[in-house]
């Protein structure tokens, strides 16, 4: 869906190109998130998706379109923008915010007003209560549902988002990691995400392009970054605790085992990831939990000996 | 006893009255209106442009200083006497608030908001008309509610230069000391410099974004 070949920018004045000679290939359907230490070139190569920097060499295609080739206007109006200050209009109602892409475009009202309370629904901001209201009465979590409802107003195919979750506290970011992760996959999005917290990553990622002075260092999935780092780097940069982060992405009904005892004490639900679950025996001192279900049935169990295997093999 | 006599020099000369009050008016609005004309999309423009900025900037921050009469003054030797280069005086003198509003509220739009506008297909004249624009408007506006009444003021100058206006009666009430036709200027031009400030004031609040004003 997304191809850079050999991208390279350099700034004025800059020792060493921003982005070097980057290439990288995001499938449809995908979220590749970008990751790297500050300067590393991460939000330049996303920018640089939709011409906000143009690149200096290299080609950028999106859906087999270079898009050096488009207009630049037009290219913007068919790839979703999302960035970490959100940059609500503060002048417009919540309402207009949401139908600025939809407006450019010249839909008609009619068609502008049901999209609007169809994705401010979608988002969980009740299109009634909040149509009429101004981005400064919004927390910031609503701001970034706006910013997001915004964004997929008209549809698009991609959205490229920049730390949309940075400046929000870390409870309301992890409620909106999980719902907007969610609706993006269900909408079947291409998602470049860019960040410099490597649990969102992990968390958020179907690929991890690791990037450091402006080069690729590894492109993976979650699970052969974590258990494969290519290097010194990326060992390092996904941390000492890659094995717990393993299990934080491995569901607790995922590595189901059939029960043998009569009855576990303790129990986890089965959404919660493995690395919970082994949270929950550390503090139990228990070697099993009950796994349930959303109504409270047993569905099996997991065990340390279980984790200790999943660490430990591959 | 002074300001019915005024009042009684009004009754006895309407015509010469109403058609300075005109002149006057016509300076300020004349005056005024060219400087919006030439300094808000100038602003607009040096708010992108940082080293035609600060060149510009600084001219009117000195333009600032300039006593009005002297720029009236100055203009006499350049255009003569009369209307015009009272109007171009007038003009001169409404610039640099204006300018420097313009130029401050643009750069002070958030640059997130900006860069959302871009990101989203707004092309750079959409992005001045629909967002930056809109939410400069209070700034530009106190700097145009400045130059309204420095105009409005400045134009009683012109009457040195012979442009004509209320300042007509003050020169001459001062000349031949006859205090009831200073007062024929002076009391009109004080109520036009009041009525422009109050105007422009309701015009910056009514011109305010309602998303930005205060609760």
């Amino acid at each position: 869906m997304i191809d850079l070949e050999a991208v390279t920018k350099r700034f004025a004045g800059a020792a060493r190109p921003a982005v070097d000679r980057l290439s990288l290939a995001i499938p449809a359907g995908e979220v590749c998130v970008l990751i790297g230490p500050s300067g590393c070139g991460k939000t330049t190569t996303m920018r640089m998706i939709n011409r906000m920097i143009e690149p200096d060499a290299g080609r950028i295609q999106v859906a087999g379109r270079d898009v050096m080739a488009q207009d630049a206007v037009e290219l913007r109006r068919s790839v979703g923008y999302v960035i970490q200050h959100v940059g609500l209009f503060p002048h417009w109602s919540i309402a207009d915010n949401v139908a600025t892409v939809p407006r450019l475009l010249g839909w008609d009202e009619a068609r502008i007003s049901r999209r609007v309370d169809e994705l401010m629904a979608l988002v969980g901001m009740e299109p009634a209560q909040y149509r009429e209201r101004f981005p400064r009465e919004l927390s910031g979590g609503q701001k970034q549902r706006i910013g997001v409802a915004r964004a997929l107003a008209a549809d698009p195919p991609v959205m490229l988002m920049d730390e949309p979750f940075g400046a929000i506290d870390p409870i309301t970011r992890k409620h909106l990691q999980n719902e907007f992760l969610k609706i993006l996959r269900q909408l079947k999005k291409t998602i470049v995400f860019v960040t410099h917290d490597i649990d969102e990553a992990l968390k958020v990622g179907d690929r991890i392009a690791i990037l450091r002075d402006g080069a690729l260092v590894q492109y993976d999935t979650p699970e052969a970054l974590l258990t494969r780092p290519a290097n010194a780097f990326v060992e390092a940069f996904v941390g000492a605790d890659r094995a717990l982060k393993r299990l934080a992405l491995v569901r607790a009904d995922a590595a189901l085992e059939p029960v043998i005892a009569a009855k576990h004490g303790h129990h986890v639900a089965g959404d919660a990831t493995l690395r919970d679950a082994l949270a929950l025996m550390l503090a139990a001192g228990v070697d099993a939990l009950a796994v349930v279900d959303s109504d409270g049935a047993v569905q099996g169990v997991v065990t340390m000996t279980g984790i200790r295997a999943r660490t430990v093999k591959h | 006893m002074l300001f019915i006599e005024a009042w009684q020099f009004i009754l006895d000369h309407p015509r010469r009255f109403f058609s300075a009050l005109a002149t006057h008016v016509e300076l300020s609005i004349g005056a005024l209106g060219l400087a919006i004309l030439i300094a808000v999309p100038l602003g607009i423009w040096l708010s992108t442009h940082v080293r035609a900025a600060q060149a510009a900037i600084t001219a009117a921050n000195i333009g600032r200083t300039l006593p009005s009469l002297a720029v009236l003054a100055l203009a006499m030797p350049l255009l003569g006497t009369g209307f015009a280069p009272a109007l171009f005086a007038l003009t001169l003198l409404a610039l640099p608030p204006i300018l420097i509003n313009t130029w401050t509220a643009m750069r002070q739009v958030d640059p997130d908001v900006v860069d959302a506008a871009i990101g989203m297909g707004l092309t750079r004249g959409e992005v001045i008309r629909q967002v930056e624009l809109p939410l400069s408007l209070p700034v530009i506006f106190a700097g145009i509610r400045i130059a309204a009444v420095q105009v409005v003021s400045g134009a009683v100058l012109a009457a040195y230069i012979g442009g004509g206006g209320l300042g007509d009666f003050i020169t001459a009430g001062i000349a031949m000391m006859a205090m009831p036709q200073l007062l024929v200027g002076a009391v009109p031009a004080t109520l036009l410099s009041i009525g422009a400030d109050r105007l422009f004031g309701r015009l910056q609040a009514a011109l305010t974004p309602i998303g930005m004003r205060d609760a």
